[in-house]
């Protein structure tokens, strides 16, 4: 026999008393695990709509509104194209994409049409809707799923690789989008005259129910040379992570690009980043709510443990138990008590989070088994916190006061 | 001479002031001696045996066990002593209640570090000899009081002390019981040659003494052998 085995044997032969003590431990755990498996599937859906969405992040000219953007009137404000090389050479992480385009209204015939210059590697990337048009075999990761850096979401280490914007898109070839390809009747191997100069459009894109689909896109440097614009853009669209985004994106960029305006698009990702934040906030609140909780539950139980066993206590150190022995029987109880309410904790809160993911937060949650770990670690620090008090007080007692006849 | 008291003197502070629960006690006990403390309830005859060995620390006076002093050594050398040294027997058998009866015998060699298999066999030798090796895997609960207190007493052989301090170990049994235990007290005595140091309010078992020490207000009345 060993003292571990007296500690299991003692915690066998007391079930009930095992599960009393395991309760509070285990739905503390179980609460965490469950709000957390949750709200980490929830940011990685939205982080990956965000990325179908394409760029969440304008870089416009100072003074220039949305509005401008999208209208993309004649005299829209442009800024410089030496901007992306600010970006580029910058050591802002958190940068998944980028994007400069130029964009106008022109006539097509009788038609008007949205011209748009783009850079189109970039294009492609930032835009996973294309690529299921079968543009690229590129795969694009939700950017803000968690564990991953912002320099890892497309799977490139090489950030200044990553940004390189790359111009394959040849000139004369346009691509068009669903809507203006009907209205102008326009084919793939068709050729088109935009502004005098002949176009033939290599692909027509899928509907993707944006702005895009009633775009013509060419080559930047045509479109810049084209419209008498060169070295100007109207924007640069950007992918960043979200989470790199709450941790002041916009304003490291409005630092280097100083006369330009920053702004993020659409609501999707402050509310995110409001989500995100409000979870983050609710978790650690619960944290502190379980560590006492928890730690006060197993402490009440290791003390009336104590209490209980006070003769046990004094006839082991009448026979000569080292006060370290009553503490490593204490302390191996607690050990054992965390372990277990982790595991169950995880368990609980697992199964809680597959069952009700689906009804509360419209998800599919599954496992998060980095989380076993977690728990694991957290119901140790918690019961063995707890336990603390009440088997120093254990060690301390005075054998003979335990073994007082009845 | 295995144990011996000189002018021990432990006081209590009380509310009407100093008590002497030891007043300058002094004896001495020889190897293989049975020695039965007698005395009037609040005599001092427990804080005698549980000052021996650390268990309450003295006031003054000394103690010395086998030619060491051991009443001005450190705690932990004493819990060394009574973890090799000592057996201890009580009125109330103090069984650890959800341990088998050989898992209770096992612990003072667990304290040891004695390997599992040695643990097991010395166990099961030591029921053997006190009849207990069928009730081997029973709970403390399920043995009657007689044989509780024959498990306490294996459990304090088990790991071969030179002493056994038994405090009231008839105290709550009945005559016929009392004396299967003191019979089984006298044998563990006379085969194993192991000091025994027993408290008692009993007369009969006082008989079974070779040497008899006496307590009344904290001080030795009667000490022959």
């Amino acid at each position: 026999m060993t003292i571990s085995k007296l500690v299991l044997i003692e915690l066998w032969k007391r079930k009930s008393q095992l599960i009393t003590g395991l309760l509070a431990i285990t739905l503390g755990i179980a609460v965490i695990v469950a709000i957390q498996s949750v709200s980490v599937v929830s940011e990685q859906n939205v982080a990956r709509n965000l990325d179908n969405l394409g760029a969440n992040i304008l870089v416009l000219p100072q003074g220039a509104s949305i509005d401008d953007y999208y209208t993309s009137d004649i005299d829209a404000p442009t800024l410089p194209m030496d901007y992306v090389e600010r970006i580029l050479t910058s050591t802002i992480s958190g940068v998944d994409n980028m994007s400069p385009k130029l964009t106008r209204r022109v006539k097509v015939g009788e038609q008007s049409v949205v011209l748009t210059g783009i850079l189109p590697k970039s294009e492609i990337a930032s835009k996973p809707l294309w690529q299921s048009s079968g543009l690229t075999g590129i795969e694009i990761k939700a950017a803000c799923a968690p564990g991953q850096t912002a320099n890892q979401s497309h799977g490139m280490e090489d950030e200044k690789l990553k940004r390189k914007a790359i111009d394959t898109l040849n000139s004369n070839d346009c691509i068009a989008g669903s809507q203006v390809a009907k209205r102008l009747n326009l084919s793939a191997k068709k050729p088109i005259s935009i502004l005098g100069k002949e176009f033939n459009v290599v692909k027509i894109l899928s509907e993707t129910g944006t702005v895009d689909d009633d775009r013509i896109f060419a080559n930047l440097k045509d479109v810049q040379r084209l419209l008498g614009i060169e070295n100007q853009v109207s924007a640069i669209e950007i992918m960043g992570c979200c989470n790199a985004i709450s941790d002041g994106l916009l304003s490291k960029l409005r630092n280097i690009l100083p006369d330009t305006r920053v702004t993020t698009i659409g609501q999707i990702v402050s509310t995110q980043i409001e989500t995100n934040q409000l979870m983050k906030k609710v978790t650690l609140v619960m944290l502190i709510i379980i560590f006492f909780v928890g730690g006060i539950s197993i402490g009440n139980f290791i003390w009336a443990n104590v209490n209980e066993r006070k003769r046990e206590i004094g006839i082991l150190r009448m026979m000569g138990a080292e006060r370290r022995t009553i503490y490593k029987m204490f302390l191996l109880k607690a050990l054992i008590l965390g372990i277990a309410g982790g595991i169950l904790g995880f368990l609980l809160g697992t199964l809680a989070g597959v069952i009700l993911g689906p009804y509360l937060a419209g998800i599919i949650v599954k496992p998060v088994y980095i989380y076993l770990l977690w728990s694991i670690l957290l119901s140790v620090a918690i019961s063995l916190a707890g336990s603390l008090v009440p088997t120093y007080l254990a060690a301390k007692f005075d054998p003979h006061s335990n073994l007082q006849e009845d | 001479m295995i144990l011996q008291g000189e002018n021990i003197l432990k006081q209590y502070q009380h509310d009407r002031g100093i008590i002497n629960a030891l007043d300058h006690v002094s004896f001495t006990v020889n190897n293989g001696d049975f020695v039965t403390v007698t005395g009037p309830s609040g005599s001092g005859k427990s804080t005698l045996l549980l000052s021996l060995f650390g268990l309450i620390r003295l006031t003054s006076g000394n103690i010395i066990f086998e030619g060491h002093r051991i009443d001005n050594i450190s705690d932990r050398k004493l819990t060394d002593i009574r973890k090799k040294s000592v057996g201890y027997i009580l009125q109330s058998f103090a069984l650890i209640p959800y341990l088998t009866t050989i898992q209770n015998v096992m612990v003072p060699l667990m304290l040891e570090k004695i390997s599992g298999k040695e643990q097991v066999k010395r166990a099961a030798e030591i029921l053997d000899y006190i009849g207990l090796s069928d009730r081997m895997e029973h709970l403390p609960r399920e043995l009657s009081a007689g044989q509780q207190q024959r498990v306490a007493i294996a459990r304090s052989i088990v790991h071969k002390p030179r002493l056994i301090m038994a405090d009231e170990p008839t105290g709550n049994l009945d005559p016929a019981l009392s004396l299967e235990i003191l019979e089984f007290l006298k044998k563990i005595n006379q085969e194993n040659k192991i000091t025994i140091i027993m408290v008692t309010h009993s007369p009969v078992a006082a008989g079974y003494g070779t040497m008899k020490l006496h307590l009344n207000e904290g001080k030795i009345v009667i000490g022959k052998s």
